[in-house]
């Protein structure tokens, strides 16, 4: 078994199941020779050949309408965004097509694809090479949203979501594309969307987040016990539609207090959806403030972003005051 | 401009004429005039209040030919103005009303406005409503075709307005440099809703739109069907060999309004309609079949007559049906439904038996 990074987790996935599949086409901007600006398709035009691994004309909302053509003649296409912050081209195919067509059809035609795009900031990258658009496509029903937080979990999710008959976004966290390897099967494996993960089991403090902000909720867990002997359970979403409810509840119930961690601008945040859930279901339960750990409310900074992203020291402030409450 | 028969229905470019069994130019002539009288049917019902909304056709039936130029297995992404490609291929007229009526028997359970039906046994692909996002599909299509090595071709109509739109752009660039088998018809209407032409493109004609792409573009007279029919056979055939797509500027026009919301008297002249009537579709290859001696003066009548009756059965059936359950709103979001949707439902329920 090899030991492998997101990136190559994401490399292997995609290979594994063009080998498996032939209707498995890949298209997007420089994924042909190029490799992908992230290498995600290294190798894999030498492999599969320029029709099945397409470099397409620089043009977002093309790619994916092409795509959903290729989808409804019954191919599996898997587009590539360069980067999430340029999706927006494409927001009317995604929303008023890639979304619908199975509803509008009545269930006549379906569209399934995979839509592959790095997100979210600490990368260097500023206003337009870090965002985190999640919470835009989580409100558009039609999508199903996944985003990977380790390079097992890459390739399991990725293979399930190149099988799944529904449309899938799916967010891959660039900042940490290359920050650690583990060790990922060779075999073939998938992880079913909709499961979350417990990450790390604890009794005082839920902690809900997804992608690179799992690295940083559990950064700040370890601390909270070591420094604070408060114990945190830190959920890892892995997909965000359809999310994983019952996981969610099981936790809420045990502990009572409940922060969210996402990167994304606070207003109207995926985080906001998992306070009001958390708030409608189960307030019962909850013995504190449900606490939104995100981004601020500016488009993403430059040299700045350290202070606008939630760090370990911001979500572990979260933790002290949901547990002091 | 392409135009093999003129408006009283003499040859004017035999060389052209295409040779077809009499049998099949009397079929296109039925549906022909099945779409004209289900466009009638439709305003009616929609001024009766009977339906809820209409989109005209009338005066753009010789897109009729264009399914008549294609192959069964090739795909159509219409816009909403070709009923007859569905009809030529036999979709059954009962799902269309059912469909105008949004009942229990719509295929589309209900969910579209009336006129904006597909179906997926004739490869008769769902339209949108938003202008242009099908003609990227299309060229999506044909890509996947080629891909799958199977001969077929996608055929993508369009109005005149929707070259103004992003996926025009997409879908004439990502068809032309991927060499998909795809045909691209612009149905120029003259009318994007009240925005003529001259507002909506600086170019002369919409065909040399073709050029920029690095495709051949061909204008044909759109209300002759032996026109639309040959050009759309030329250049599917081009496609299925593998040389990549055409763009079709086929010149119509728009007799009714853009939809029963529309009132036309605000922004063209009934002068310029009237001189468009006289270039109607149904008319002039009628006259073509009668001096060719294969039909009687009386047969259009007679066709008119037999697609009035039948669409009047079908309304009163599908007229006296229900609405679709509760049920169907929440299925077909996805696949299977989610925990939320399961919960969203019974919540929807509760109040309809309150």
């Amino acid at each position: 078994m090899a030991e492998l990074t997101i990136i190559e987790a994401v490399r292997l996935a995609l290979d594994q199941e063009m080998a498996r599949d032939e209707s498995v086409v890949l298209l997007g901007e420089d994924i042909g020779p190029d490799g992908g600006v992230f290498r995600a398709t290294q190798g894999l035009y030498e492999k599969y050949g320029g029709k099945r691994v397409l470099d397409t004309p620089l043009n977002e909302s093309g790619i994916i309408g092409f795509a959903v053509g290729m989808a409804l003649y019954g191919l599996r296409p898997v587009a590539e965004i360069q980067f999430a912050d340029f999706i927006w081209p494409a927001m009317d195919q995604i929303v008023s097509e890639v979304a619908k067509f199975r509803y509008r059809s009545g269930g006549m035609f379906t569209v399934p694809m995979v839509i592959r795009t790095p997100y979210g900031g600490g990368v260097k990258g500023a206003i337009y090479h870090s965002q985190s658009p999640e919470a835009y496509f989580a409100h558009t029903p039609g999508l199903k949203i996944v985003i990977p937080s380790s390079p097992y979990d890459t390739k399991g999710l990725l293979a399930a979501s190149i099988r799944d008959p529904d449309p899938v976004l799916f967010f891959e966290p660039k900042r940490i594309y290359r920050a650690f390897r583990e060790e990922v099967p060779e075999e073939d494996y998938t992880i079913p969307l909709g499961q979350a993960s417990v990450v790390r089991s604890g009794n005082d403090v839920t902690i809900l987040a997804y992608g690179a902000m799992l690295h940083v909720a559990m950064d700040a867990a370890e601390r909270a016990m070591e420094q604070h002997k408060i114990d945190c359970e830190v959920i890892d979403l892995r997909t965000l539609v359809p999310l994983d409810i019952e996981t969610i509840e099981a936790s809420v119930k045990k502990t009572g207090r409940v922060i969210s961690v996402t990167e994304s601008p606070k207003t109207a945040g995926f985080g906001a959806e998992l306070s009001a859930l958390v708030a409608e279901r189960w307030i019962e339960y909850i013995e504190s403030p449900i606490i939104r750990v995100t981004g601020y409310d500016t488009p993403f900074p430059f040299v700045l972003e350290h202070d606008y992203m939630p760090s370990a020291e911001k979500v572990l402030d979260g933790i002290i005051r949901s547990f002091n409450f | 401009m392409r135009q093999i028969i003129d408006i009283e229905g003499n040859v004017i470019s035999p060389d052209l004429l295409p040779k077809v069994a009499k049998k099949e130019l009397v079929k296109w002539l039925d549906i022909m005039i099945a779409v004209r009288v289900l466009d009638e049917k439709g305003m009616r019902l929609q001024r009766q209040g009977r339906i809820g909304f209409h989109i005209p056709t009338t005066g753009q039936e010789a897109h009729v030919g264009a399914a008549a130029a294609i192959k069964d297995k090739d795909w159509i992404f219409p816009a909403y103005r070709e009923h007859g490609l569905a009809i030529y291929r036999g979709i059954a007229l009962a799902d269309i009303v059912n469909h105008l009526f949004a009942n229990d028997l719509d295929p589309q359970k209900g969910r579209r406005l009336p006129g904006l039906f597909g179906d997926s046994r004739i490869r008769f692909i769902n339209p949108s409503a938003p202008i242009g996002t099908q003609i990227v599909q299309a060229a999506g299509a044909g890509y996947a075709a080629r891909y799958k090595k199977d001969g077929s071709v996608s055929i993508v109509f369009f109005g005149d307005g929707a070259t103004s739109s992003n996926d025009f752009h997409s879908g004439m660039n990502f068809g032309a440099v991927t060499k998909a088998a795809t045909v691209f018809i612009c149905q120029n209407n003259q009318w994007a809703i009240s925005v003529p032409l001259s507002k909506q493109t600086a170019t002369k004609q919409l065909v040399d739109k073709a050029t920029g792409y690095g495709m051949p573009g061909i204008q044909i007279d759109g209300n002759d069907i032996f026109a639309m029919f040959t050009a759309v056979r030329e250049a599917a055939q081009r496609a299925r060999k593998g040389n990549g797509p055409t763009f079709i500027e086929s010149v119509t026009y728009r007799l009714g309004p853009h939809t029963s919301s529309d009132d036309p008297s605000k922004y063209r002249s009934e002068n310029d309609v009237e001189l468009w009537r006289q270039k109607e579709p149904i008319g002039r290859f009628s006259k073509y079949l009668i001096n060719e001696g294969i039909i009687d003066k009386d047969e259009p009548q007679r066709i008119h007559s037999k697609y009035d009756q039948i669409f009047n059965e079908l309304i009163s059936e599908a007229d006296n049906r229900s609405t679709p359950p509760l049920e169907t709103m929440f299925e077909d979001v996805f696949e299977t439904m989610p925990w939320y949707l399961e919960e969203q439902l019974e919540e929807a329920l509760r109040f309809t038996k309150e």
